[in-house]
């Protein structure tokens, strides 16, 4: 039978704040096994949480970049659950009052804009880590990350493939980066999903059975994990069976999935109010000021980039498909580069560097790109020799100017010295001299790429050229 | 000029002796700070005094749970370099006790539990360090109900508390181990928590002034949680003018428990002498009804006829929740217990059981092994009522009363500047007498978990004895931040009925 998909996806993200939720600690990535924790954090006896403004501030402006509503009034909830990682054996988080409510994302698939609606935007604490050491009977816990600020967002259950559930997580952590409120590093685990798909026969209005599939933390994960979730399921229907309620676990690198429990063994929370802190209040005034203060989105510069600084559409969308990108972009522009000159760097040379060593850092800023452009412009160095530099700029973050320098790339505009390299090469190339001087006009070109490659691409072109003729005029 | 002289040095002779000689089991902390001031005892002196009472009688109150000789010694030491520059304040050098519930940098923390048998915080509570700043020696740990969950401190791991007025009764709990040490001279004052009456019933069963403060006033940094929207630190003492002494230490806006308020109040003491005159007392007829011993009863209708003679307005009034705030308090109490509690799983400090072979096991047989009976009632309890299913019946509809309670005293403050009743329904009974029986227990915090439940303060102090000699306690409930009028009317009885002090215990 033919099913319809219906996908819902709740998205776990790191904030970017410096400090954790309740408490001072670093939120710093890695660092020595508990070494970012206190007191507070790891729960000791007596202590007690107290709210880190910026977590909530973080937490509306992503509702807000979400279009959702922000709520004048809402509160800290406990979720009572126990496992070593999470030392109060609760997790304070938000149940019926979160920060946001009700907005939406517009994601492009297949050309069109569709529209995924958020149900909620909560703020929440992350737990530590288990460690299994090898050598070490039983299991250690880790908790610098316990109590690093995180939020919730929920959507609709508005997907209807794959494609468009991978397509909203990544307009989510578009918009988030674009926010500023979190940077979303996959590799360090602060962007996860979780998959809630369920199918129905085409037409059909009544939700079919869901199932959860937990903690994807990539996109490809997320699409193959509702890719596979769909053939299961649709082999259960066909088969006549029924789907069971159930939270699954995915195995990325066996590419399957596994019952971890049931409806009826799903845990009961206990959420109740958190007594330790205060409701949250925030005023219209407060939330304007946040509206206010929300940098410019990826639509928008998108927007800017087309009509005020005239590059083509297709050079715009690829540059803000990363707010890294997008954030070079603007810094080269701004320094005096051409705009369409940094595009063509960017999308070429920058774009390709990044994907070579999968990163999303850029180790320098834009208006060290409008330098080395500037050194093109100048005739200092060659085209290509540029594209080496920049190789070794984004290697080492070092200036162009040093580069080229200690590298002694600077182009070689000295008359005598590129007479004398001319001169080898016309004694040592008969054939092609022979060929020019019977009217062959293109065998210059070999000549002058035996010129180019002696001096390794140093060597200023037009003078090049001129030498060459001049020289062979002589021959005639 | 001379016979000036001569009289100052006999008036501080006769206050020396009275310091070296006399019971100081009577000493108040307003007296200590002037003969420390005056040079008539110094620090030390005083705070070897009290060990030497501590290793006395203590055998007889076990009022300790630890002591910090060492540490207290070195403590007095600063205090009195500080007052020999002519330095210090009203605290410094004033030797006190703290509810082992409170945590101390260094020194065990054991909320009388097994659970936290070895537990060392490696920081000190916000009002612990208040009072160190201020100057005050802290002389060792009080026993307490375990995790403050009782009223007879006989739920103690460690051990029984006994009552100094009668060492065959209970001293009260959960802060029994600090207002026996107080009321039977072992600490010039103690440091309590209230959670639903910790505070007020012992200081109503051994004779002392206890005060529940406002919820807020006092930071919770550093006390072990019980049920967080309930518990208040507050002082144990001999007076109501040293109560007010301590708040002054204690209170103040903290930044780290956002619960915590600045109330605005710069000094507790200011105005405690004005005095009754048209002040408007109300009395609840329910707390003078049911189960309310004769002796209690009778104490209280003096106390009221004097304070008519004091020229204050008493008049009966209702509050007709009364009956529902037991319920809603062992609800809401255990509810937060449950999950405050939880942390204590044996896999990060405390107690762990040596018996396990997973971690489903290790949980058990820790939380089975390290809690005693009570603590476990109490879990157990507050799961349930906040398990998916029983929330609405049970949590949901405390918190529904717990706003019914709140609005009925808001609607009582608008008529009365206080209210008076006793603190509790009987005076302190025989140790094992009760411990069968947990409701029964429980009823005895009938007339002091409303203020709880209502983040109101409330004082207890001594109002006479019954016809057995023990001691019988009242307690002025106000209105949020209202302490200053509370002190004012316990501060008027007090100077009409100074307060009596527990006999001497037989060493
Ligand atoms: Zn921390």
């Amino acid at each position: 039978m033919n099913y319809e998909v219906v996908i819902g996806l709740e998205i776990h993200v790191e904030l970017a704040t410096k400090s954790k939720i309740f408490c001072g600690c670093t939120t710093k990535f890695g660092g020595e096994i508990n070494t970012h924790c206190c007191p507070i954090c790891t729960s000791m006896p007596g202590t007690l949480p107290v709210m880190n403004e910026r977590v909530v501030e973080f937490a509306a402006k992503a509702g807000l970049a979400m279009n959702c509503e922000i709520a004048n009034f809402s509160k800290m909830d406990r979720k009572n659950y126990f496992y070593p990682d999470l030392p109060k054996a609760y997790q304070i988080s938000q149940f019926d009052l979160p920060i946001c409510k009700g907005g939406y994302v517009d994601i492009e698939i297949e050309g069109k804009t569709k529209r995924i609606g958020i149900t909620r935007i909560h703020m929440e604490e992350d737990a530590g880590k288990l460690l299994h050491d090898q050598w070490e009977k039983g299991s250690l816990v880790d908790y610098n990350r316990c109590g690093v600020p995180l939020i919730e967002i929920v959507s609709e259950p508005d997907m209807r493939s794959p494609e468009e559930a991978r397509a909203y997580a990544e307009k989510v952590r578009l918009i988030l980066q674009y926010t500023g409120v979190s940077d979303c590093k996959m590799q360090e685990g602060s962007l996860r999903a979780d998959v809630n798909l369920s199918l129905r026969p085409i037409g059909q209005k009544k939700f079919g059975t869901r199932t959860e599939m937990k903690n994807l933390n990539s996109f490809r994960a997320i699409l193959r994990a509702a890719e596979s979730e769909i053939q299961r399921q649709s082999r259960v229907l066909d088969e006549g069976g029924v789907i069971t309620q159930e939270t699954r676990r995915w195995d990325d690198d066996e590419g399957k999935s596994y019952a971890m429990r049931n409806k009826e063994e799903a845990h009961d929370y206990r959420y109740f109010p958190e007594p330790d802190l205060v409701p949250i209040e925030l005023t219209d005034e407060t939330i304007n000021k946040y509206r206010e203060s929300l940098p410019e989105l990826s639509h928008e510069r998108v927007k800017r980039y087309i009509h005020k600084l005239g590059i083509p559409e297709y050079d715009a969308s690829l540059i803000t498909a990363s707010v890294k990108t997008a954030d070079f972009f603007d810094d080269t522009v701004n320094s005096g580069a051409d705009p369409k000159t940094a595009s063509n760097w960017i999308m070429g040379n920058l774009m390709r560097l990044m994907k070579e060593v999968n990163t999303e850092d850029i180790p320098f800023g834009g208006e060290m790109l409008h330098e080395l452009i500037g050194l093109i412009e100048k005739g200092a160095i060659s085209n290509n020799i540029a594209k080496t530099v920049f190789a070794e700029m984004f290697r080492t973050g070092k200036t162009p100017l040093e580069i080229v320098k200690e590298k002694g790339l600077e182009v070689v505009s000295d008359a005598g010295e590129l007479g004398q390299i001319v001169d080898k090469i016309i004694s040592a190339n008969s054939k092609s001299v022979e060929d020019y001087l019977g009217g062959k006009q293109k065998a210059i070109g070999f000549l002058m790429g035996q010129v180019m490659k002696e001096t390794k691409g140093k060597a200023n072109p037009p003078m090049v050229n001129k030498l060459l003729r001049d020289k062979l005029e002589l021959l005639k | 000029m001379r016979r000036i002289k001569k009289r100052v040095l006999l008036e501080s002779q006769k206050l020396l002796s009275k310091v070296n000689f006399l019971n100081i089991g009577k000493l108040t902390i307003k007296e200590a700070a002037d003969a420390l001031q005056n040079k008539e005892i110094s620090v030390i002196e005083l705070t070897e005094k009290f060990f030497d009472r501590i290793d006395n009688i203590d055998d007889k109150i076990n009022a300790y749970v630890s002591i910090c000789r060492k540490q207290a010694l070195a403590d007095a030491a600063e205090a009195q370099a500080l007052i020999n520059e002519g330095g210090g304040g009203i605290m410094t050098g004033i030797p006190m006790a703290v509810k082992d519930n409170i945590c101390t940098e260094t020194i065990e923390t054991t909320c009388a539990s097994k659970m936290l048998g070895n537990f060392k915080p490696p920081y000190t509570a916000t009002a612990i360090e208040k009072l160190r700043n201020d100057g005050a020696v802290l002389l060792g740990k009080a026993n307490l109900d375990e995790f403050a969950m009782g009223s007879s401190t006989e739920n103690s791991y460690i051990k029984n508390t006994r009552n100094p007025w009668d060492v065959n009764r209970v001293p009260g709990g959960s802060s029994g181990g600090s207002a026996a040490a107080v009321a039977s001279g072992q600490a010039l004052f103690a440091l309590g928590s209230d959670t639903g009456g910790s505070i007020r019933q012992p200081a109503a069963f051994c004779g002392i002034v206890g005060l529940k403060p406002t919820y807020g006033t006092v930071s919770r940094y550093g006390l072990v949680a019980f049920a967080s929207s309930l518990d208040q630190i507050g002082p144990l003492t001999k007076t109501v003018e040293d109560s007010a002494i301590v708040l002054n230490s204690i209170s103040g806006k903290d930044p780290k428990d956002a619960t915590s308020i600045d109330s605005g109040i710069a000094d507790y003491t200011e105005g405690i002498k004005r005095g009754v005159k048209g002040m408007k007392i109300g009395i609840p007829r329910q707390y003078l009804s049911g189960e309310i011993a004769v002796g209690v009863r009778n104490k209280i209708e003096a106390a009221i006829d004097s304070y008519e003679k004091m020229g204050a307005v008493c008049e009966e009034t209702s509050l007709d929740l009364a009956d529902y705030a037991i319920a809603a308090y062992y609800i809401i109490s255990s509810a937060e217990a449950s999950s405050n509690l939880a942390r204590y799983d044996g896999v990060k400090y405390g107690f762990r059981s040596s018996n396990y072979k997973n971690l489903l096991d290790l949980y058990k047989n820790t939380r089975s092994e390290g809690f005693g009976a009570e603590v476990k009632r109490r879990i157990m309890l507050g799961t349930y009522v906040l398990s998916s299913g029983y929330y609405d019946a049970y949590y949901k509809k405390a918190l529904q009363i717990r706003t019914l309670i709140k609005n009925e005293f808001d609607g009582l403050f608008k008529k009365y500047n206080c209210i008076l009743g006793p603190t509790t329904p009987t005076t302190a009974y025989k140790i094992g007498e009760k411990t069968d029986n947990p409701l029964e227990m429980y009823l005895g915090d009938v007339f002091t978990v409303s203020v709880n439940i209502a983040g109101i303060p409330a004082i207890s102090i001594p109002c006479g004895n019954d016809e057995s000699g023990l001691p019988v306690g009242m307690q002025l409930i106000g209105s949020a931040f209202s302490e200053k009028t509370l002190f004012q009317a316990a501060y008027a009885y007090e100077r009409e009925h100074p307060f009596a002090i527990a006999p001497e215990v037989q060493a």
